[in-house]
């Protein structure tokens, strides 16, 4: 009696295993459709060509980190200084433009959907 | 000799042209560069539109080939609607690409390693965005900062940081462009500086000169690419913003 329900467990135990690997598998998909969907452009091709790419990627990445954290700087100490919080405005608003930089960064390396008009630019790319 | 790498983006005086609120206005080379560079673009259009051709020649490919890659990236990242931004798109992208080639030939001023220029650009872009996507959607625009799905709580604070993100677009859209061309020029100019202090030091530095004349070869194809590169990255970006102002998020 024990071992039928041993025998069950290990049975659920392995179904839940292959459920996982197979959400695990579309998750992978999903994954590779929005990397091609985000990079055309990232297809192998010349040597040079594959490293300017990545140089420029990688200025654009930071370009666009930097601009958030500026523009976030920018804002807290006008705020501050319209205001006469200091140093409240600048501490908030530098954190949030981290939080925008961060967010420029993923959405331009397309790990983050964004808006609802990057979602149909890319079904229209795709199509 | 001295080599200076920051010499090449001095703004010299050619003569001046009149006085502004007590400053001396004057036509600097900066100025005289993008006066060639729109010549250059209109001569290779005009004259590559002269002959139409039904079998193209050179100019008239090149010409049509220019149109039909800006036409391609307008269309596949605006959609059909951003057309009408077409000649916009494309007299930024084809101004952006000259200044950049003829930033690439020796004794010329590069007008785009200027960041009032780049930033000048980039504004344009944010104020027709942010003007055409009031003036097109109304208030609906706004909806650009409110992503759909987000718990009540928090949705301030992501208001705050969407519009910071959109704030900092033409920071980031000006800056990447200077900052390539200012950083391949500064580039291109040490490894040139090495070259002649090498060919100084006598025999042996000759031998010694063609490492880094190799490498100016080399960096001058590589900033012929970031050139084109930049180029269509500035014309990329514009239209995925002007696509915020044809269809906001709903």
């Amino acid at each position: 009696m024990s071992d039928a329900r041993e025998n069950g467990e290990r049975d659920k135990q392995r179904t839940n295993e292959a459920a996982l690997s197979a959400r695990l598998q579309r998750l992978n998909e999903g994954l590779g459709q929005i990397h091609t969907a985000g990079e055309p452009s990232d297809s192998p091709g010349v040597d040079r060509a594959a490293t300017a790419s990545g140089y420029a990627k990688g200025f654009r990445l930071s370009s666009e980190l930097v601009a958030g954290v500026v523009v976030g700087a920018g804002i807290g100490w006008l705020i501050d200084r319209w205001l006469g919080i200091s140093p409240w405005g600048l501490i908030i608003f530098l954190l949030l433009g981290f939080a925008a930089g961060v967010l420029n960064v993923m959405r331009s390396a397309g790990l983050v959907a964004g808006t609802a008009l990057d979602e149909s630019t890319r079904q229209r790319r795709d199509r | 000799m001295q080599v200076d790498p920051i010499h090449q983006f001095e703004i010299k005086d050619l003569w001046p042209i009149g006085h502004l609120g007590g400053h001396e206005i004057d036509f600097t080379n900066s100025a005289l560069f993008m006066f060639i560079i729109v010549g250059a673009v209109s001569a290779l259009l005009i004259g590559g539109t002269a002959p139409r051709a039904v079998v193209p020649g050179r100019l008239q490919s090149i010409a049509e080939m220019s149109y039909e890659f800006v036409a391609n990236t307008v269309r596949s990242s605006a959609g059909a609607e951003g057309m009408k931004f077409f000649p916009f798109v494309f007299t930024l992208f084809m101004f952006v690409l000259f200044a950049n080639l003829i930033g690439l030939i020796p004794y010329s001023f590069t007008v785009t390693s200027q960041l009032i220029i780049t930033a000048s650009l980039a504004l344009l872009v944010f104020l027709i965005v942010v003007g055409y996507g009031f003036w097109h959607n109304g208030l609906h625009f706004l909806n650009l900062f409110v992503p759909k799905g987000v718990p009540k709580i928090i949705l301030p604070a992501i208001v705050v940081i969407e519009v910071l993100s959109f704030l900092s677009r033409p920071v980031s859209h000006s800056v990447r462009l200077f900052a390539n061309m200012l950083a391949g020029h500064i580039t291109l100019q040490v490894f040139a500086g090495f070259v002649i202090m090498l060919a100084g030091a006598g025999i042996l530095g000759w031998f010694g000169a063609a490492l880094p004349f190799i490498m100016v070869v080399l960096l001058t194809a590589l900033e012929l690419l970031v050139a084109f590169l930049q180029a269509y990255v500035f014309a990329i970006l514009t239209c995925i913003y002007l696509n915020d102002a044809i269809h906001p998020g709903h």
